[in-house]
């Protein structure tokens, strides 16, 4: 068993780790939250060290944010959707008994290795170019007008992009899940003649949940920051500007740093509030 | 298998997963079609599929843009980097809490994992801040440290389910037979550990070579990463399809290749241990 030894040897192989991570979360948090007390605008060499919640109250006051969370929820809402009810079908599919199982593997799992960039855009110009791209082709082939997806529909266009990037993580996790399942149980039910679909509702979806909980909490967690798909197709523009993206802006292109941090941290508190949960999931799995 | 699956539906689920595995791989099956195609025929109306005459000008033409192999450079140095700098910070600490573990073992894993969930845009402006002050804005070394700290959390994560898999008798067994602490570590523990610190650092090259949130707004030439040089592509230059598909199967292939080696860790390293 461990000694007194092992025990101080122990904490000294540990202090390293936390040492790095605690001076990465503190400095840098604690130097946006004395920011965004402050009115601090570089570029017009404004710098009043303290004015209250003055910050806090004019970025939650103003349109943009109200847009901005709206944005940002039918974003990562859509995502979500997308990728989970994909996810689930993908995984039951992959699950059954075929030719070539392994290559279909990856080819399911090939776009998530894409670097954001790329993926965004490959699909800007590529597929969404209302000149160029193979959606117009496709459209003109079918006798349609071509669309511009990117201009007309800019939202939906974000969403389809991220979500080709996520569906592959989706389906992987819960195709480890459907793998767990019990067969016997299935085949039980199959003999005694419950159809397909409640043997979907009543037992491979209770077995499922847990997984889809957890795709979700970890798919929000990373979406929440998505940036690079909105950075190289629509820069923010037309009403593509989620919390992270006007953040972004309000920091780097206008440089209202005290305004800019306020969002931060009210972007972290957000951000906690879906890792809270996530948390208590794992930390149950961990007993 | 319990029962016999008949051949016929065997085609049929066959068929249809493989519908719509090649529609999902069908964006990178394209673009690796165009990457070798001439800018005239990569926007050809209707558009071509497979017969055309194969080019390899666009790969000559990328390699030839003056940034392109200092991106690529910097993409290695990077990942690698970032990568092995946080295996020497975790690979003592997961050891630890795996081999030794204390009432506080799980807290500090937790809260190891919440700091990865803290967005990048609450950090961003004290980030660029710091690194002027420190002279190291656009520098290799910056990305480096920041890109092995947001990843820390999944490497020590990681780490820690593989070494809690090693059975601590074989260690009493080891003793007891009279293993010195040196022999143990070397002749015992670290067979067993080196499967999974290799498969933790496959992945965290992985996230790290993809990462594009730090990685373009922390540098500008210097430091550039193939993340930011594909990013220069958004503004078009005449015709172009060809040229970016070449250098975006360039920035994606050998992470793919990886990708694929890696697809069971993913689910390990990306759910810390919550799907099993």
């Amino acid at each position: 068993m461990a000694t007194q030894h092992s025990r101080s040897a122990a904490r000294w192989m540990i202090a390293p780790a936390v040492f790095v991570l605690l001076v990465w979360m503190l400095i840098p948090l604690c130097m946006t939250l004395y920011f965004s007390f402050a009115d601090y605008r570089p570029m017009r060499a404004t710098f009043e060290p303290w004015i209250g919640f003055d910050n806090y109250v004019s970025f939650l006051t103003s349109s943009s944010f109200l847009d901005s969370v709206v944005t940002t929820l039918q974003m990562v809402g859509g995502i979500l959707c997308i990728t989970i009810v994909g996810g689930v079908l993908m995984a039951l599919l992959l699950d059954k008994p075929m030719f070539g199982q392994g290559v279909v593997r990856i080819l399911v799992i090939a776009p998530f290795f894409v670097m954001p960039t790329v993926s965004a855009l490959v699909w800007k110009n590529m597929f969404f170019n209302v000149d160029n791209g193979l959606f117009s082709y496709a459209y003109s082939a079918l006798g349609l007008q071509p669309f511009d997806f990117l201009s007309q529909a800019p939202l939906f266009s974000i969403i389809v992009i991220v979500a080709w990037q996520w569906l592959p993580f989706a389906t992987l996790i819960l195709l480890t899940a459907v793998q767990s399942l019990d067969s016997e149980q299935l085949e039980a039910a199959e003999m005694d003649g419950a159809p397909a679909l409640s043997r979907f509702r009543y037992i491979i979806l209770p077995h499922l949940s847990r997984a889809i909980t957890v795709v979700i909490l970890i798919q929000t967690i990373f979406l929440l920051s998505i940036f690079a798909e909105i950075f190289v197709t629509t820069n923010g523009a037309f009403g593509t500007r989620t919390l992270t993206y006007l953040v972004y802006q309000r920091v780097l292109e206008s440089q209202n740093i005290g305004l800019g941090s306020a969002g931060g941290i009210i972007a972290v508190i957000l951000a906690n509030i879906v890792a809270i949960f996530l948390m208590r999931i794992v930390g149950k799995n961990l007993d | 298998m319990a029962r016999a699956v008949s051949t016929q539906k065997k085609v049929m689920w066959t068929a249809l997963a493989w519908a719509f595995g090649l529609l999902l791989f069908f964006p990178i099956l394209w673009t690796f079609l165009t990457s070798f195609k001439s800018e005239a025929t990569a926007i050809a109306d209707p558009p071509v599929w497979f017969f055309f005459d194969w080019t390899l000008e666009n790969y000559t033409a990328v390699q030839e843009r003056s940034n392109y192999p200092l991106a690529l450079t910097n993409s290695i140095i990077i990942a690698v980097g970032s990568t092995l700098l946080g295996i020497l910070i975790a690979v003592p600490a997961a050891w630890a809490m795996a081999f030794v573990p204390g009432k506080r073992t799980k807290d500090v894993l937790l809260w190891m994992l919440s700091t990865k969930m803290l967005p990048a845009v609450g950090v961003l402006y004290p980030l660029v801040l710091l690194a002027k002050w420190l002279g190291v804005l656009d520098s290799r070394i910056l990305l480096i440290v920041v890109l092995m700290l947001i990843n820390l959390p999944i490497i020590v994560w990681m780490l820690y389910t593989y070494f809690r898999e090693i059975p601590g008798e074989i260690l009493e067994a080891a003793r007891m037979d009279g293993a010195s602490l040196r022999n143990e570590i070397i002749y015992v523990l670290t067979p067993m550990a080196v499967p999974g610190i290799a498969s933790t650092i496959l992945l965290n090259i992985i996230l790290a070579w993809n990462e594009a949130f730090w990685t373009i707004l922390l540098t500008t030439v210097d430091a550039a990463p193939l993340t930011k040089f594909i990013a220069s592509y958004s503004s078009p230059e005449g015709l172009f399809y060809a040229k970016l598909s070449a250098a975006s199967m360039l920035a994606i292939a050998p992470i793919l290749v990886m990708g694929w080696f890696s697809q069971k860790q993913l689910v390990r390293g990306l759910t810390f241990g919550a799907v099993k």
